[in-house]
């Protein structure tokens, strides 16, 4: 059987199961203030410090729509490339809970703000497109808490009103690590976009993850089940894989698949049944008479098109045709919008005579490392661009060898300074005095002329001894090449 | 004393502005009134000893430039005032004391009113008699146990009994314009948009809507010159040039063209009301206006899409009261079982009949039959006030198709008490603004009143019509005091 490399199927006996996923992100809008109301939207505040009469459904109070949050979505809706609509309506979603205040959830239903778009993936064998079905704004719940008091349950309504947006996918991913790709990609542009800062682990993103198997091959979708709100790519992942499996165990032996919705159990790594199909709310959705019809014009749109950056798609292919770069490492150098500032921040710096391919080894390659190791996001790295730029030049000017260069930059993470005064200081130049390297190799060649012999002798191993010899003489200052060359001549 | 409560707003205005009278005089003697006709319970909350310290307050330094300098008033219990209880007339708001102000209150306020006390309504403003409240029922100055009418019943009983000069009600099927005709008294429904909905406790958010109630059509346009300003905290707010209303005030309706829908003469309909009917063409003709017969074909179905309409919007902005925030709370083995104990023990009966008409007309299978369809039928009867208004400057109908009924007669038959809006629904189902004016009696002299419709935000139009209709029908309350001993 012919299998893609990165195709993802489920193999049980003689069968093979395709896995369809859709997903329904929810990702809350970068904004000072709510969707409907003037309250601040910090994350991490004080219990109920950010609610105000409107948040908290107080009598006779009415919702007002920030503009700011509407012109974030449309942003975000042309960075799907999506058909922004002119005419959107606000809905009430009805249902009764303790961090529901209104007791309805004011989201968009029958007409979003944003239609259909798409998504593009760089997966290891090649691109792929992911449909987006639409995009909506809605407001947040507030957070009950259960755990603070064995009787009470606590509510906490700073978030309640916040704006979201819905991402509804087309049901066109097909494996965790699509998923995980398209998860990546969505957090990107809208980070690149400034539209939401994709912050996981605040529950700024979190998604809906609907799941269904079907025999490989077959066109017909089989039934899905939706795993509720889970809030990191792993889960995501894990939920897929746990789910998928148990749906085509159920196919296996011979029972039928309940559509239902599920909760994902983070400790025991299982879907759980939360309510089946017959047990769905009626949300009784209807046009929020508090509101009027979103109309906004092609001018207002397309103002809002011209303030779009240059996003990850093209900011790619511009650093594969202007730097050079392979689609790989150009890749990744998109991949964040702070990543990619960096770089040219870096690549701006180094000024005319440049090694492009240097300096995105010395990101990609230390930095990262760095980075990783210390556990920080590039905007807050130790090292500044302009510095790395520096270092980079540096080596490429033949100033400092790459070994001596790994040394002044361990210095630059401690302290963030110039590197070129760093080798001034240390002393760490390059030798590259013929003279001075050819009387340091004489000495060693005198002081060790047993193994001098050997080595004519055609024991060439002996060849790095020397090297090092020289290289501890010289304090790993002189240049490698140079050090070649003389040796060879001599000995 | 007792002469100042009979005086109008104007008169009473223009005493102050005059120094014939204080404003502590005339809250005085509100407040005098208002204790001895305790029997109408008119009020769910009095405010009088602070309303006495504002009047002396502005006596100190008085603001004579205002529009109500000094004048005291009442305001429906529907609006919400900071630091005055506001119960919408339910148990489950009983204990509810906004940290916040109406934009309509508040515009009251600012050019120099002074409020007494917060008055009865029916809950959540659902009702016609004022027979829903949870703090009882509203006698009728008009005579002893019959209804004012509601759901702003309290208010026209405050104001009819001259316990308050002027007051404002809200209007969502009629709340206005029907206890107004009940109690001989003019009641104005602002064109929807025309007052701010912010601080309002909400019934049905398309169709609330909050106007003047006045002694005389001056006063309601001095006062809905004052109520009605844009406001940005309310989405439905319109921004359109607003006149001055009392001061361009005009009997001159020479060759104005007034709509006599025929749709209008319902089966049934008592021959009082059509001959008051036929009186009231007659005064708009006397007064050199045309009348010009019409037809609004869709006038039948209005009572049922504003009962499918009304309730769907009411069982959403109700599901607000659910015990967790503010309000009344019922103790419960756990969160469902208290948000049942709340609202079953919280709500009235009539409330939730509409909680649960809305909640079947929203559900999923049902939708479109009731709720898709009654938004469609509503888009054809405000259609057909759009072709009338091709022909016509206003249309003059009766107020309601009875004059007031006695307490309890109708409490056991909604159906029944539903018909008491058969002409005031249709106005706010299309947003437009109609006035009730007090235009005759009937036989045993309970008063009967008379509603022009008009164009959207042409209340001046209206209440110049009202004003000159006024003059001709000379009407007097009779109103015997029977409550006081």
């Amino acid at each position: 059987m012919s299998k893609k490399k990165s195709e993802y199927l489920i193999n049980r006996r003689d069968n093979q199961y395709e896995v369809v996923i859709g997903l329904e992100v929810h990702a809350q809008v970068l904004s000072e203030s709510k969707l409907f109301s003037t309250s601040a939207t910090k994350f991490g505040a004080e219990p109920n410090t950010q609610v105000s009469l409107v948040d908290a459904a107080f009598p006779g109070m009415l919702p007002v729509i920030n503009e700011f949050c509407v012109k974030q979505a449309i942003k975000t809706g042309i960075g799907l490339k999506a058909k922004i609509n002119n005419r959107s309506v606000f809905d009430r979603k009805n249902y009764f809970y303790a961090d529901l205040p209104q007791g309805y959830q004011i989201s968009q239903f029958k007409d979003p703000i944003v239609g259909e778009g798409k998504v593009i993936l760089d997966m290891p064998d090649g691109q792929k497109e992911v449909g987006i079905e639409r995009l909506h704004l809605e407001q947040d719940a507030g957070k009950s808490i259960h755990d603070l008091d064995p009787q009470n349950t606590f509510v906490d309504l700073n978030r309640s009103g916040v704006a979201l947006m819905e991402i509804v996918s087309k049901p066109d991913l097909r494996s965790p690590d699509e998923v995980s790709a398209y998860i990546k990609k969505l957090r990107s542009i809208m980070r690149y976009l400034g539209t939401c800062d994709g912050n996981m682990q605040e529950g700024s993103l979190r998604a809906d993850v609907n799941v269904s198997v079907r025999a490989k091959g077959a066109k017909k979708f089989g039934t899905r089940c939706e795993i509720k709100n889970v809030n990191s790519i792993k889960f995501m992942q894990m939920a897929i894989e746990y789910e998928a499996n148990r749906q085509v165990d159920l196919i296996e032996e011979g029972k039928s698949i309940d559509q239902e919705t599920r909760l994902f159990d983070t400790k025991k790594n299982e879907t759980r049944s939360m309510r089946s199909k017959e047990d769905a709310h009626d949300y009784r959705y209807f046009p929020d008479p508090d509101l009027l019809p979103l109309e906004v014009s092609d001018e207002f749109i397309n103002k809002l098109k011209n303030d779009i950056p240059e996003l990850p798609d093209d900011k790619k292919k511009r650093f594969i045709d202007e730097f050079k770069l392979s689609p790989y490492e150009a890749t990744i150098l998109v991949s964040d919008i702070d990543i990619a500032k960096y770089f040219e921040e870096v690549v701006a710096k180094m000024g005319k005579n440049k090694d492009m391919k240097l300096a995105v080894n010395w990101i990609t390659g230390e930095l990262f490392a760095v980075l990783n190791h210390k556990n920080l996001e590039i905007s807050q790295s130790p090292v500044s661009a302009k510095n790395l730029a520096i270092l980079v030049n540096l080596i490429k000017n033949g100033t400092i060898s790459g070994k001596i260069a790994k040394t002044v930059f361990e210095i630059m993470v401690d302290e963030d300074k110039d590197p070129q005064k760093i080798v001034e200081e240390k002393g760490l130049k390059q030798q590259s005095d013929p003279k001075a390297l050819e009387a340091l190799i004489d000495k060693i060649i005198n002081d060790n002329r047993e193994k001098a012999i050997e080595y004519k002798q055609g024991k060439e191993k002996l060849f790095g001894f020397f090297v090092g010899q020289a290289m501890k003489a010289s304090g790993g200052k002189a240049n490698p090449q140079l050090i070649n060359e003389i040796l060879k001549r001599k000995l | 004393m007792s002469d100042i409560t009979r005086q109008s707003l104007s008169e009473l205005v223009e005493n102050i502005k005059n120094k014939k009278l204080s404003s502590t005089e005339v809250t005085t003697a509100f407040i005098a009134r208002s204790e001895k006709s305790k029997v109408l319970n008119a009020y769910i909350t009095e405010d009088f000893t602070s309303a006495l310290d504002k009047a002396k307050k502005f006596d100190q330094k008085p603001n004579l430039d205002l529009k109500l300098p000094g004048i005291p008033m009442a305001v429906k219990d529907l609006f919400c005032t900071k630091g005055v209880k506001t119960t919408a007339g339910s148990k489950i708001l009983n204990n509810f004391i906004p940290t916040y102000e109406s934009t309509v209150t508040e515009n009251i306020w600012k050019e120099g009113a002074i409020l007494l006390g917060k008055l009865n309504c029916d809950e959540f403003a659902m009702g016609s008699s004022n027979e829903t409240s949870f703090f009882g029922n509203v006698q009728n100055p008009i005579d002893k146990d019959f209804v004012p009418g509601g759901s702003s019943g309290g208010s026209a009983s405050a104001l009819a009994g001259q316990l308050t000069p002027i007051t404002i009600g809200t209007d969502t099927g009629g709340s206005i314009r029907q206890p107004a005709s009940f109690t001989g008294t003019v009641g104005l429904k602002p064109t929807y948009g025309s007052c701010s909905r912010y601080g309002i406790v909400a019934f049905a958010s398309s169709l609330d809507q909050a106007g003047p109630m006045a002694q005389n059509v001056k006063d309601c346009a001095l006062l809905q010159e004052v109520i009605s300003t844009y406001d940005t905290k309310d989405s439905t707010s319109i921004d359109f040039k607003r006149n001055h209303y009392s001061k361009e005030l005009s009997n001159n309706i020479k060759g104005k063209k007034i709509g006599i829908p025929k749709e209008y003469r319902v089966d049934g309909m008592p021959k009082e009301i059509d001959d008051l009917w036929q009186k009231g063409v007659q005064f708009v003709k006397e007064c050199g206006a045309e009348t010009i017969d019409i037809s609004l074909p869709h006038t039948s179905y209005a009572l049922p899409t504003y009962y499918i309409v009304a309730p769907a919007e009411a069982s959403s902005n109700l599901a607000r009261y659910d015990g967790v925030k503010y309000g009344f709370r019922a103790k419960g083995d756990n969160l469902i079982d208290m948000y049942e104990k709340t609202r079953s023990e919280g709500f009235g009966a009539e409330v939730q009949r509409r909680i649960m008409i809305g909640t079947y007309v929203l559900s999923s299978g049902y939708y479109d039959a009731y709720y898709l369809k009654a938004q469609k039928v509503r888009k054809l009867i405000k259609n057909d006030f759009d072709e009338a208004y091709k022909k016509v400057d206003a249309i003059l109908t009766p107020s309601t198709p009875s004059s007031a009924f006695k307490i309890g007669e109708k409490t056991n038959d909604p159906v029944s008490m539903y018909l008491n809006d058969i002409f005031t629904v249709p106005v706010n189902l299309a947003g437009l603004p109609g006035i009730s004016i007090p235009a005759g009696h009937d036989s045993r002299g309970y008063p009967l009143g008379l509603q022009i419709i008009g164009k959207a935000f042409d209340e001046q139009n209206i209440l110049n019509i009202a004003f000159a209709m006024e003059e001709k029908i000379n009407f007097k309350n009779k109103i015997t005091d029977w409550w006081i001993k």
